[in-house]
């Protein structure tokens, strides 16, 4: 019998405002460490916290985007999460328990087996805490509070997920959308995205197993990684018959494992209650509206559009997998048929998307801009290139030497279509290789080939293939 | 001078009659001759004060001075002052120098008022005698075998004693009111909201509110005038219009309902107080004020309440003192988890101790419904207990405390009876309502009897006429203890 595993996510994205959380402090990274944090985030004495505007914009917008006005709380409400670390200066840490700011929405995912809605339970504002720094130490721990403070937005998923692959496409939709409307930058190395899996295993059918709780998974592969091994790891104990335990784990990208960090029965009572230092945040219409006004269209809707427009679903998330790569794409496409964009977004998922790649580019820095993309796809469909010269035109525009008009009539590239002056040359290359010409009509196929590899090296590759290939048959035919 | 109101004061440094330095160093001389049997203060800078005196005399020179330039006042050790040690009354913070003013401070600052001193506390503003303070009881000036009263014990004693003018105190559950009734002065806890908390080191975040304690009620609506004021940087403080506390000193109380609540005057208040707070209200009445009689039916209810509220606050709010980052931290320790418990068990108090164990309890898993939960329903039927009577009365007047002054030592070691010692100034905390204390008489022993008077929402204004005015027909509060 076959095992389902039954996956929901919390992900952690860091607003991308410049002060924190609740007080003025910096959320700039990757400064010497205590620089930024001021008397609130160290939490002095006397020191109260103020709810940043900006954070509450963000979440709203999040709100917006995953579910439109109705699952924004007009009034949500702060609460203090009570437990004693070194890097968590209050001793709790300021979050939304009872009332957060969003509640439901769903991110649409596409995985192999199709496309697939995951809801969202909640999203809530919170601050996040400290580091604590036990390397170059000796004998003692240091603290870093530059962290403590920084705004989160804590999204958490039903456990609708049933694959590692699931988990992933959901994972990168979020993030998508996150960087879509600006609220987070996204950077997983700097810890601004960064998810806890929550992972059980159950036969179908059956009711939810026990699950284990798998934090701070800072990379795509990681998350797929550490679901994968948990998923095993649980089965493997059920098939033994053993149980779960509730429990708290880390994943070891090293050894590409997870451990238990803490079960159940030790984890804190953390005595959430409202935080009396904060009103509860309110939200006006006004404001929703306002921030509503602002919104950009949301993925799904050009998703929608490119599919229209005749690409496919997964060509179609491709493109819309950032707000750059959808602008560029939408550049580049204007006017352009249902024949013609796919083949243009291929340009797109093709050529370019290797060479941002190797230059470790964003599209929105790409060296070839969309205008100059459209004119090059457009000298292909028009005949003045082929597809192999093409090739070698996008590189010298990559390399700066101008546009692909500039290119084709610098470098003498055009295709030659002119079928008269395709014909004449056909007819010397018959002429030259009668050997060729009685092989094929004897039957073998082969010698067509070479008789087309004479023409094209006679035009220097720039005779029109197809047409090349048309007049060919047509005269060995006559 | 040791006696003058702050409006004399102000006047006699106008005139030149004194330099603020002249005055600060009187009040420094009382101090050293009187803290060492008061123990009101608990650092005293002279140097600090005096440059601040010099430069009060600059501005008043230079004509630029405000009602307060020049003044001496006292603060409460819970205000963190930069430079100054802000211990809270605990040994935790027993070497915590101030980085920073607290908004109160700095609006003394900015009036050219000279900071006197920081005044001994209960630990954490946590009693009602100043006996929980790491830095020893205060003594009430009035009986020195008797306590202030507390939190603000010694901001009280400190103007009792006359070793300061005026003094800033806190209070969360009557921590200005009821040692301003002990001591025999006027203090007044404004509406929640009306003085910003930041810089005052937190107990109850939902209940404290920092107000002023003197010798009348006009000089309540200087210091009034001087502390209240938006703070962005406070969550709750409150955005309006400024005001002038002292505009209304002077109106007659002809028409004024004054309501008196039959549950403050039931069991458990001592016949001198239920006395010389009789004498009082027919005192109104005289002047012109209409009696009603009202109930207060949830009144009851507040000390349970209290006692669950603020404690949950306090039990979060005292996390931060965890010997990591500032304050006192154990010697030695073999972990984290025994760094944290050796800390806090040197650095805190058994009052302390107590309530942070008992907020614990109340918040945790399982008990948050029937206790956290259930005094924020009591605390809303105590609200609108207030917004009822209010339909019947412009004030309510009663006693502030059930007893006078006690023995040092009588009540330390029962802390429900020294929890009832506020039974009748808790209830203006819940609903977030401004409450004072003026003097109104002598019970046994010849300690001071203090009057309680409870407005609704920001009608301090309305308060302090009514105190004026009363305190214009007598003359209770210019007793001075025999020192």
């Amino acid at each position: 019998m076959s095992w389902e595993i039954v996956i929901g996510l919390e992900t952690h994205a860091q607003l991308s405002t410049r002060s924190k959380m609740f007080s003025g402090g910096s959320t700039a990274f990757g400064a010497p460490p205590n620089t930024q944090a001021n008397a609130v985030d160290i939490a002095l004495p006397g020191v109260l916290p103020v709810a940043n505007r900006g954070a509450v914009e963000r979440a709203i917008r999040f709100g917006l985007a995953v579910g439109g006005e109705q699952v924004i709380n007009r009034r949500s409400v702060f609460a203090r999460k009570n437990y004693f670390y070194p890097d968590l200066p209050k001793g709790y840490q300021i979050s939304q328990y009872e009332l957060p700011i969003v509640k439901g929405g769903e991110i649409r995912i596409l995985t192999k087996s199709g496309e697939k809605t995951v809801r969202l339970t909640r999203a809530h504002l919170e601050e996040d805490a400290g580091k604590s720094l036990h390397e170059n130490f000796r004998d003692v721990s240091g603290i870093d509070l530059n962290r403590a403070g920084v705004p989160l937005l804590e999204i958490v998923s039903e456990p609708d997920m049933r694959s590692a692959e699931e988990a992933v496409a959901y994972a990168k939709a979020l993030h998508a959308l996150v960087r879509w409307i600006d609220i987070c930058d996204g950077n997983m190395q700097e810890g601004s995205f960064r998810c806890d899996a929550n992972v059980s295993v159950r036969r179908p059918g059956a009711p939810l197993g026990t699950r284990a709780e798998i934090k701070n998974l800072n990379s795509f592969r990681f998350l797929e990684r550490a679901i994968e091994f948990e998923a095993k790891r649980q089965i493997e104990i059920l098939e033994d018959g053993g149980k779960i335990v509730q429990e708290t784990r880390l994943y070891d990208p090293d050894r590409d494992e997870t451990r238990s960090m803490r079960i159940k029965e030790e984890a804190h009572d953390y005595r959430y209650f409202p935080d009396p230092d904060l009103p509860p945040l309110e939200v006006s219409e006004k404001w929703i509206d306002e921030i509503k006004a602002k919104l950009p269209e949301l993925p799904e809707a050009k998703r929608r559009k490119f599919i229209d427009l005749g690409i496919s679903p997964a060509q179609a998330n491709l493109l819309t997998s950032s707000i750059q790569t959808t602008n560029y794409a939408l550049l580049m496409f204007g006017g352009a048929s249902k024949t013609n964009a796919p083949v243009f977004a291929n340009w797109i998922s093709g050529v370019l998307s290797s060479k941002l790649n190797e230059a470790n580019l964003d599209i929105s820095e790409s060296r070839v801009s969309a205008d100059q993309l459209r004119q090059l796809a457009d000298r292909v469909e028009d005949g003045t290139l082929s597809g192999k010269m093409a090739k070698e035109v996008f590189d010298a525009m990559w390399a700066g030497e101008g546009t692909a008009d500039e290119i084709i009539a610098k470098r003498g590239l055009k295709q030659i279509s002119d079928s008269g002056a395709i014909e004449t040359i056909v007819d010397q290359v018959l002429a030259a290789n009668a050997k060729q010409v009685e092989d094929y009509r004897a039957g073998k196929e082969k010698a067509f080939n070479s008789l087309v590899g004479q023409v094209m090296k006679a035009t220097q590759g720039k005779a029109n293939p197809a047409q090349v290939n048309e007049i060919l048959k047509r005269k060995l035919a006559g | 001078m040791l006696n003058a109101s702050l409006k004399e004061l102000s006047a006699a440094l106008a005139q030149k009659k004194i330099s603020g330095a002249e005055l600060t160093k009187l009040f420094l001389d009382r101090i050293s001759r009187l803290n060492g049997s008061l123990n009101a203060f608990i650092t005293v800078d002279a140097e600090k004060s005096l440059a601040q005196a010099h430069a009060a005399d600059e501005r008043i020179a230079k004509g630029t001075a405000q009602p307060l330039t020049g003044i001496p006042v006292a603060h409460k050790d819970i205000f963190v002052t930069r430079d100054w040690l802000t211990t809270c009354g605990s040994r935790i913070l027993s070497n915590f120098v101030g980085p920073y003013d607290a908004h109160v401070i700095e609006r003394f600052n900015d009036a050219g008022a000279v900071i006197l001193g920081k005044t001994n506390m209960d630990e954490f503003a946590m009693g009602s005698s100043t006996e929980t303070s790491f830095y020893g009881p205060v003594r009430n000036p009035w009986g020195q075998a008797y306590v202030p009263g507390g939190s603000s014990g010694g901001s009280a004693a400190a103007v009792a004693a006359r070793m300061a003018p005026a003094a800033t105190g806190t209070d969360t559950g009557g921590s200005i009111r009821q040692p301003a009734a002990l001591s025999g002065l006027s203090g007044l806890k404004p509406t929640y909201g009306l003085v910003s908390r930041y810089g005052m080191i937190a107990f109850a975040s939902s209940l404290d509110q920092g107000g002023p304690i003197a010798k009348s009620a006009e000089d309540l609506a200087l210091l009034l005038n001087v502390m209240a004021g938006f703070d962005a940087r406070d969550s709750t403080s409150v955005e309006r219009a400024r005001e002038d506390y002292a505009r209304d000193l002077e109106k007659p109380l002809a028409g004024l309902r004054i309501g008196v609540p039959k549950e403050h005057f039931g069991e458990g208040l001592a016949a001198d107080v239920g006395k010389a707070v009789e004498a009082a209200l027919a005192q109104l009445e005289k002047l012109g004020a209409k009696r009603v009689p009202i109930g207060l039916p949830s009144s009851g209810l507040s000390v349970p309440a209290y006692y669950v509220i603020a404690p949950a606050e306090a039990s979060s709010n005292l996390s931060r003192y965890d010997g990591v980052r500032y304050g006192h931290r154990a010697k030695e320790y073999r972990d984290l988890a025994d760094m944290y418990r050796k800390t806090r068990a040197e650095g805190f108090g058994a009052e302390v101790r107590r309530r942070i164990l008992i907020g614990t309890y109340v918040l945790s898993h399982g008990y948050y419904d029937a206790y956290y939960l259930k005094a924020q329903k009591i605390r809303r039927l105590i609200a609108n207990d207030f917004a009822e009577a209010f339909k019947l009365c412009d004030l309510v007047v009663g006693p502030t405390t059930p007893t006078v002054a006690f023995k040092i030592g009588a009540k330390a070691a029962d802390p429900v009876q020294m929890y009832l010692n506020d039974l009748y100034t808790i209830p203006a905390n819940l609903a977030g309502l401004p409450g004072m204390s003026i003097p109104c008489g002598f019970g046994a022993g010849n300690l001071p009897v203090g009057l309680h008077i409870v407005g609704n929402y920001f009608s301090e204004a309305k308060m302090l006429n009514v105190a004026h005015q009363y305190q214009k027909a007598t003359d209770w509060h210019k007793r001075e203890p025999d020192l």
